[in-house]
């Protein structure tokens, strides 16, 4: 494709390369773009893709293994947008986006991502483990199979296999039991989101997880999903009604905090801890969810929440976005962006630090462990901390 | 990998350099209309022992080495014109210290404008320092090798006025501080000897500057904008020299703009003043609206448009989306005060004989002392005819700035140039020498300021 073909023609030129795409909300440093606080090159900045991205469109430079590394290092998690001054910054992720669009049709995408892919395809999942064991999370926990109930809860592929973001999802599925939630899982009949596949850019294989999870759906009636993974929740939420998939789609977090407004959960103890929230991308700068969380946390007895320096809007990612969970393109120094939040995390004097994604779950759980933390802060899911604070702990 | 790569490698780290053409395309171009030139690594280092070694290693190698902060000086300042290492100094970022009693900050040069404003507001509320009106990822010690100015130039002058003390890395690799911090551990000023005057401005061409002492000043609790405007050019010196006199404006800005088409031929005066209590706010607000200006309201010469509380941070990358094209440069001058009306009718007629909407600014610096004053040309970054127009619009300004007894700051190359064949032979050729001393094998930023 040349540039004349590219959806954005008319805008790429646009960016000025300012900057300010790297800063959070607070100014404090100019970490907030995940792949720039790793590598600190102007390449890897927004604006460097941006402008990458046209000298690529244009035939300045050729594709290379690098440039595809630098446009899959891009985490998808929209502080950009957030951050950038001009009128065309609600484009930008999609933009780069657009560029792994072109790759993918070219054939270009890295190995890492290939295989990715092609594991989602094959097996439903990125990791490439059977389809059938996909429901083995579920153990002895009593969690039922859907049949009809209210509630579909869709767990997604890192909750589904990943051995840590596991125990969060049997941990929330005993706290909805505990609450009287009717509601029932796929286990080894659900399939993969297609969020991450979708901001890796290839379109063909996310319309089709859409188009077949949507079906599927309405096959068996459901109306009302419930997910753990915010980028489900994200997904289901805003790209199934393209597909003609309108479904009441809920994050567990929105769920719970009714659910303990109503008085359906009830807490038999307090948590004496100062606990600092970390905001996932996909519910936070994606949904403009930051005060659910913060309301179950601070309905806790005990629980002093206290900020990082940036939260919120201004949240710094924790890498795991747009695949780099699996394909790791952050990874490997103290400047990963899990390490430095991990880092932002202790720095608050807090001894947990919250999360609502099992991504962020399992990038910031590494992050502490390689920060030498373990001990001195534990990442807990915030359904976990209920769970504990309702005695199924 | 190539023997300098591998150099360079080992003393930054494998993740810091790059001689990938992704890296090299993007630090072959300023943001402005510059051509780009490639240079052949990318390097960003971490310390200052590490810019040591890097410049050791440009020494034996005899390779350029052009520092970069926020690269947002739009003239090119740090394209690679000769290739060599682009030093991205953006990741020495540390605020090492801020001493509330001497007013001072020590940083690292790739502290942003931003990251320090946000820092006073946070930890040192009563202190400020002069936020220029670059983008805020522009860094600290890029502004200071500029000369440039900020939102204090009318108090205290230009921001390299501002300077307790440098850690230089000079050319050929040795470290030196100049100022208090040369004999003791005090940043506390850059003055007497052995202040010796030869980095700042210099664009990078006389050595590395590592770590700034910063000046900071007394931040008022309440601070905001006033805005005045004119109809007559003419009025804004004497509007400046009058409101200079008061001594209790913090920033004085003239400007004027094509767009929007309602305010074009208007001059907007804006002033910002601080209080720390309404009353004190309220005696400067009386002095500068009522007595100072008063006179033109009530002869139906000028309006007060009101005062807005707050300090927005400046946003001048819009600039670059006027033309929805992406790019924007101006050549800003420092000029006599009184040059303001002839600034402004001249430099319209440029963009207006260049198709493009025009944007002059003066900002106060001193108490009327001088002005910097842009003449700012949007252009269109995927159309090559806007470019050459934007680029023939600032080499006229150049020429006008000189014109009208003005001298150009930060210029790019033909600006350069320009200065040069004007300067006094003898200063000409101390700089030549000095130059020559401390840059042997001229490594530093070379095609810049370089005497024939």
């Amino acid at each position: 494709m040349a540039l004349a073909e590219y959806k954005y023609k008319d805008i790429l030129h646009r960016c000025f390369r300012c900057g300010y795409c790297k800063f959070p909300t607070n100014w404090i440093d100019v970490n907030n773009c995940p792949a720039y606080a790793r590598f600190r090159m102007e390449s890897y900045s927004c604006g460097g893709r941006l402008w990458l991205t046209r000298a690529w469109l244009n035939g300045e430079i050729d594709w290379t293994d690098h440039l595809a590394q630098i446009m899959y290092s891009c985490t998808a998690c929209k502080n950009c947008e957030e951050k950038c001054p001009l009128r065309f910054n609600v484009d930008i992720v999609d933009m780069i986006r657009a560029t792994k669009s072109e790759m993918v049709e070219r054939g270009l995408i890295p190995s890492v991502v290939k295989e990715f892919l092609e594991n989602i395809q094959r097996q439903g999942n990125p990791y490439g483990k059977a389809r059938a064991k996909r429901g083995e999370w579920i153990g002895g926990t009593g969690i039922p199979q859907y049949e009809g109930q209210e509630f579909l809860y869709y767990v997604g592929c890192v909750g589904s296999y990943d051995t840590r973001a596991q125990e969060t999802a049997r941990t929330l599925g005993k706290v909805l039991i505990k609450a009287g939630l009717p509601f029932g899982v796929l286990g080894s009949e659900e399939n993969c989101d297609g969020n991450e596949v979708n901001t890796l850019g290839e379109e063909t294989l996310f319309e089709m997880l859409a188009e077949e999870n949507i079906q599927k759906f309405r096959d068996l009636g459901v109306t009302k999903i419930v997910t753990l993974s915010p980028h489900s929740y994200n997904t289901m939420k805003n790209d199934y009604p393209r597909f003609d998939g309108s479904f009441e789609v809920r994050h567990y977090t929105q769920l719970l905090r009714d659910l303990i407004t109503q008085g359906k959960l009830n807490f038999s103890g307090g948590l004496n801890a100062r606990v600092t929230y970390h905001d996932p991308c996909f519910l936070g700068r994606w949904n403009g969810e930051y005060d659910t969380p913060r309301q179950i946390l601070n309905s806790i007895p005990g629980i002093e929440l206290i900020e990082m320096e940036k939260n919120k809007t201004g949240a710094l990612c924790c890498g795991g976005g747009g695949g780099n969970f699996y394909t790791d393109f952050l990874a490997g120094s103290e400047s990963s962006p899990a390490r430095i939040r991990a880092r932002e995390a202790y720095a608050t004097g807090a001894s947990i630090l919250a999360v609502a994604c099992p991504n962020c779950m399992t990038m910031l759980e590494d992050a502490v462990k390689a920060e030498g933390l373990e001990g001195e802060l534990a990442v807990k899911d915030i359904s976990e901390i209920v769970a504990e604070v309702c005695g199924l702990a | 990998m190539d023997n300098v790569k591998k150099a360079l490698a080992e003393i930054v780290g494998e993740d810091h350099v790059s001689a990938e053409p992704e890296e090299l395309y993007i630090y072959s171009y300023d943001l402005g209309t510059t051509e780009p030139h490639r240079p052949d690594y990318a390097v960003a280092p971490r310390t200052t022992e590490e810019v040591q070694g890097i410049v050791k290693l440009a020494n034996k190698e005899k390779i350029p080495v052009v520092p970069l902060g926020g690269g947002l000086s739009l003239a090119g300042l740090a394209v690679p014109l000769r290739g060599g290492i682009a030093l991205d100094l953006k990741r020495m970022d540390t605020i090492i210290e801020v001493n509330e009693k001497a007013r001072y900050a020590l940083v690292e040069c790739g502290v942003s404008q931003a990251q320090m404003c946000s820092y006073l507001e946070r930890y040192h509320p009563t202190l400020t320092h002069s936020e220029p009106g670059a983008p805020g990822p522009a860094t600290i010690g890029g502004n200071v090798a500029i000369h440039g100015q900020g939102d204090l130039a009318q108090p205290y002058g230009f921001s390299s006025d501002m300077i307790n003390g440098l850690e230089i890395v000079l050319p050929t690799g040795e470290v030196c501080r100049f100022g208090s911090c040369s004999i003791s551990a005090g940043w506390f000023t850059l003055h007497p000897l052995p202040d010796l005057g030869l980095f700042l401005g210099w664009s990078g061409t006389t050595g590395i500057i590592t770590k700034v002492s910063l000046r900071l000043f007394p931040c008022k609790r309440i601070r905001g904008t006033g805005q005045f405007v004119v109809e007559d050019e003419e009025l804004v010196p004497e509007v400046m020299h009058k409101l200079t006199h008061t001594q209790m404006a913090e920033d004085i800005i003239a400007y004027s703009q094509a767009i929007p088409p309602f305010t074009s031929g208007l001059h907007h005066i804006t002033i910002n003043i601080g209080g720390d209590s309404e009353e004190e706010l309220e005696f400067k607000q009386k002095l500068l609206w009522d007595d100072t200006l008063g006179e033109y309201i009530r002869r139906g010469d000028g309006g007060f448009l009101g005062f807005r509380r707050g300090l927005d941070r400046p946003v001048v990358a819009k600039t670059s989306d006027w033309r929805k094209g992406g790019g924007f440069e101006y050549v800003g001058a420092i000029m006599p005060v009184d040059t303001y009306p002839e600034c402004y009718r001249r430099g319209r007629e440029i963009s207006e004989r260049h198709d493009i909407p025009y944007t002059v600014l003066g900002r106060c610096i001193g108490m009327s002392h001088a002005m910097m004053f842009s003449w700012t040309y949007a252009f269109n970054r995927a159309d090559p005819e806007s470019i050459r127009q934007a680029r023939e619009a600032l080499h006229e300004s150049d020429d006008l700035a000189l014109e009208l007894g003005g001298t150009l700051w930060k210029p790019g190359l033909y600006g350069q140039k320009l200065v040069m064949e004007r300067m006094d032979s003898n200063t000409l050729e101390l700089m030549k020498k000095v130059k020559q001393l401390l840059d042997p094998n001229g490594i530093m930023n070379p095609g810049n300021w370089e005497v024939a």
